[in-house]
C-alpha cells in the first residue's frame, strides 16, 4: 500500500520536472534528428506545409562548406592552443599555492576572480588593451584615434607596436589575443579543481619522500603528478568541452562580426554556424552542424577517457 | 674519542638544516615572485577598467598612458548608464534571475527529493537518462526549442527566458546527493509522527541542505547575469533585454569616436554586482562551481 502510495507522490513531484524536459530537452533530441536528415529543412516552409526528403544532405552540405571549415579550423585552433597552456599554467600555480601557507586564501581568491565576470563584458576591455595606439583605421572611410596599453608597453621596452584586432590585423595576431583571453579566463576553473585535488593527497607520501631525500623536481613528476592525474583528465575533458563551445568570448572582443572590421566572420566557431544557420532559418543546415559538434564532442571525451584509462593512477 | 664524533655529526646536522633552510628559502621566494607575478596578470584587467572609466577621453588617449587618473570624472558612469539605458536593463535582468531562481528551486528541490527519497519503478533508469543528457551540448537543444516558443507566441516576452530552462539536471543531481547524506530514519519517524512531506521538507531536508541551495541560487543568479546568446534570439527588444545584451548592443561602434572611458565605465557596472555576490558569498560560489565545470 505504502509503495503505491509512494509511487503516485513521486510522479506528483516529478511532474512539473518531467513536463519541461519533454518539452525542452527530449523533443528538441528527437526533433533536431529529424530535421538533419531532412534534405534542405527549413521550418518555415514545413509551417507551410512542405515535406522534405530523407537523406544526409544537409551533413554533406555543411562539410562543405568553406565558412564551416574556417569555424572548424578556428575552434580546433584554439581549443589545442588554450587547454595545454590553461592546463600547465593552472597546475604550475596550484602548486605554488599548496606550498605557501600566510596568503594563501587571499591569492586563491584573486586567481578565482575571473571566473566570477562577464565574458562579454571584461572581453570589451581586453579589446581596449590590445587597441593600436593613435590614429587607425576603423572602416576604410574613417579613422579613429585610441589608446591601448598593451602596445604603450611594447613601445615602453622598445619593440614595434603591434596591429592586434583592429581594422587590418592578421589572423596570427587574432589568435592570439584569443589565445590571452580564454586562458586568463579558464585559469580559476582549474586553479580552483586542481587546488582542491592537491589539498586531499594524502601527506604521508610527501613525509615518506622527505626520509628519502627525494628531489623537488622528482616528488612533482612522481607523486603530484600522478595522485593529481584523475583531476588533471577532468579539468583535459571539462577544457576541450567549453573549447568546442567557444563562441561568446570572440563575440565579448570583436562584436558580432566576429573578426577584424575589414574581414568579418573571420574567427568564427562551430557554436557561431549554428547560429548563423539558424537566424537564415535554414533548420536543418543548423541541426546537421550541431549533431557534427555533438560527434566531435563525444570523440574526443572518449579519447580522453581512453588516454585517461592507459595514464590516470586511481 | 664517541664524544667528539657525536661533536662532528652535531656540527654537520647543523649545517645541513643551515642549508636547508637557505634552499626553503630561497624556494619560498621564488613561490611567491611566481605567484604575485601571475596574480598581477590576473588582476590587470579589472585594474585597467577602472582607471580608464575614471579618465577623462583626453587623458585616456595620452601616447603616454596615466597609471592613477589625473582627474577623477563620475561621470563617466552617470554618462554609461544612460547611454546604455543600463537601468531598464538592470531591472530586467533581476526580474529574469529572480523569478527563474525561486521557479527552478521549487522544481529541483521537489524532483531531488523524489529522486533521494521515494521508491517508484524505473527510478534509476530516469535518473541515468537525465544524466545522460547533460553530455549533450545546449546548441542542439536551442534550434528546436527557438521553434517552439515561436509556435507557443513567446518571442519577446519574460516567459521565453524564463521558462526553457526552469529545470536543470546538474542542480537536481547536486541536491539529490546532498539529500541522500540524510538518514532517512529522520523521514520514516516523521511519517510515524503525521507529517507531510512539505513540512518535512521545509522543516528538515531543506535546512540541513541549504549550503546547497544557496550555491544553486547563485549560479542561477550569474546564470541570467551573464546569458547573452538565447536572450539575442528570442528578446531582443526594448521592453525585454537583458543586460549583456544591451550592454555589446550599446557599445557595438567601432567607428566613429568611440568614448573608451564610458564604455569601461558601463564594463564596471555590469561587473559590479558580480563582484559583490562572490565577496560576500565565496565559499558557496567556489563549492559549487567545483563541481560543475560549467560557466554560469
Amino acid at each position: 500500500m505504502v509503495d503505491n502510495k509512494q509511487q503516485w507522490k513521486a510522479w506528483l513531484y516529478l511532474s512539473p520536472a518531467i513536463v519541461l524536459l519533454l518539452v525542452f530537452t527530449l523533443w528538441p533530441i528527437i526533433n533536431t534528428v529529424r530535421m538533419a536528415f531532412l534534405e534542405n529543412y527549413k521550418s518555415l516552409e514545413a509551417a507551410g506545409g512542405a515535406t522534405f526528403e530523407f537523406g544526409i544532405g544537409n551533413f554533406l552540405k555543411v562539410i562543405q562548406y568553406k565558412r564551416f571549415l574556417t569555424c572548424l579550423k578556428n575552434t580546433v585552433l584554439l581549443c589545442v592552443l588554450t587547454v595545454p597552456l590553461s592546463t600547465i599554467l593552472a597546475l604550475l600555480i596550484a602548486v605554488a599555492l599548496n606550498s605557501i601557507k600566510p596568503l594563501q586564501r587571499f591569492l586563491q581568491t584573486i586567481f578565482f576572480l575571473p571566473y566570477v565576470t562577464n565574458s562579454i563584458a571584461i572581453g570589451m576591455v581586453f579589446a581596449a588593451m590590445f587597441n593600436i595606439v593613435g590614429a587607425f583605421y576603423g572602416t576604410e572611410q574613417e579613422i579613429i584615434v585610441t589608446a591601448g596599453i598593451i602596445n604603450n608597453v611594447i613601445q615602453f621596452f622598445g619593440g614595434e607596436p603591434i596591429n592586434w584586432i583592429n581594422y587590418g590585423s592578421t589572423y596570427a595576431a587574432n589568435i592570439t589575443v584569443m589565445t590571452i583571453y580564454i586562458v586568463w579566463n579558464a585559469l580559476p576553473f582549474k586553479i580552483l579543481v586542481l587546488l582542491g585535488g592537491l589539498q586531499s593527497i594524502n601527506k604521508q607520501y610527501y613525509d615518506a619522500a622527505k626520509v628519502d631525500g627525494t628531489s623537488r623536481k622528482r616528488i612533482f613528476t612522481r607523486i603530484t603528478v600522478p595522485l593529481l592525474s584523475p583531476m588533471i583528465a577532468y579539468v583535459v575533458i571539462t577544457g576541450f568541452i567549453g573549447g568546442f563551445k567557444e563562441y561568446t568570448s570572440i563575440v565579448g572582443i570583436f562584436g558580432e562580426k566576429m573578426g577584424p572590421a575589414d574581414d568579418a566572420y573571420r574567427l568564427n566557431t562551430m557554436v557561431g554556424f549554428i547560429y548563423d544557420a539558424l537566424s537564415q532559418n535554414n533548420q536543418g543546415r543548423a541541426s546537421a552542424a550541431a549533431l557534427i559538434l555533438f560527434g566531435i564532442i563525444l570523440v574526443v571525451t572518449m579519447i580522453n577517457g581512453w588516454v585517461s584509462k592507459k595514464r590516470v593512477h586511481f | 674519542m664517541s664524544n667528539t664524533t657525536t661533536t662532528m655529526s652535531e656540527k654537520n646536522i647543523q649545517q645541513v638544516s643551515a642549508k636547508q633552510k637557505v634552499v626553503k628559502a630561497i624556494v619560498l621566494i621564488g613561490l611567491y615572485a611566481f605567484l604575485g607575478i601571475m596574480a598581477l596578470i590576473v588582476l590587470f584587467p579589472f585594474y585597467w577598467m577602472i582607471i580608464s572609466s575614471l579618465k577623462t577621453l583626453d587623458e585616456y588617449r595620452m601616447s603616454v598612458p596615466t597609471f592613477w587618473p589625473q582627474k577623477i570624472m563620475f561621470s563617466n558612469y552617470a554618462e554609461a548608464f544612460t547611454a546604455a539605458s543600463l537601468g531598464r536593463l538592470f531591472v530586467n535582468t533581476l526580474y529574469v534571475g529572480v523569478v527563474s531562481t525561486l521557479l527552478s528551486l521549487v522544481i529541483t528541490v521537489l524532483s531531488a527529493f523524489a529522486f533521494a527519497r521515494l521508491e517508484f519503478k524505473g527510478r534509476d533508469t530516469m535518473f541515468g537518462l537525465l544524466l545522460a543528457t547533460m553530455m549533450i551540448p545546449g546548441e542542439l537543444f536551442t534550434i528546436t526549442n527557438y521553434e517552439t516558443v515561436t509556435k507557443l507566441g513567446w518571442m519577446n516576452t519574460f516567459t521565453v527566458l524564463i521558462v526553457p530552462f526552469l529545470v536543470s539536471v546538474f542542480y537536481i543531481y547536486l541536491l539529490k546527493q546532498n539529500f541522500m547524506q540524510i538518514p532517512n530514519e529522520l523521514y520514516l519517524a516523521a511519517k510515524v509522527d503525521g507529517t507531510s512531506d512539505i513540512k518535512y521538507l521545509w522543516k528538515v531536508m531543506i535546512p540541513l541542505a541549504l549550503p546547497t541551495l544557496i550555491s544553486i541560487t547563485i549560479l542561477k543568479m550569474m546564470g541570467a547575469w551573464n546569458s547573452y546568446i538565447w536572450p539575442r534570439l528570442v528578446a531582443n527588444d526594448e521592453a525585454h533585454r537583458m543586460i549583456t545584451n544591451g550592454l555589446r548592443n550599446a557599445f557595438t561602434a567601432t567607428s566613429g569616436d568611440v568614448n573608451y572611458p564610458v564604455q569601461m565605465a558601463a564594463v564596471a557596472i555590469v561587473s559590479a554586482p558580480l563582484f559583490l555576490v562572490f565577496i560576500f558569498l565565496r565559499k558557496y560560489i567556489m563549492a559549487g562551481v567545483s563541481r560543475s565545470g560549467i560557466k554560469g
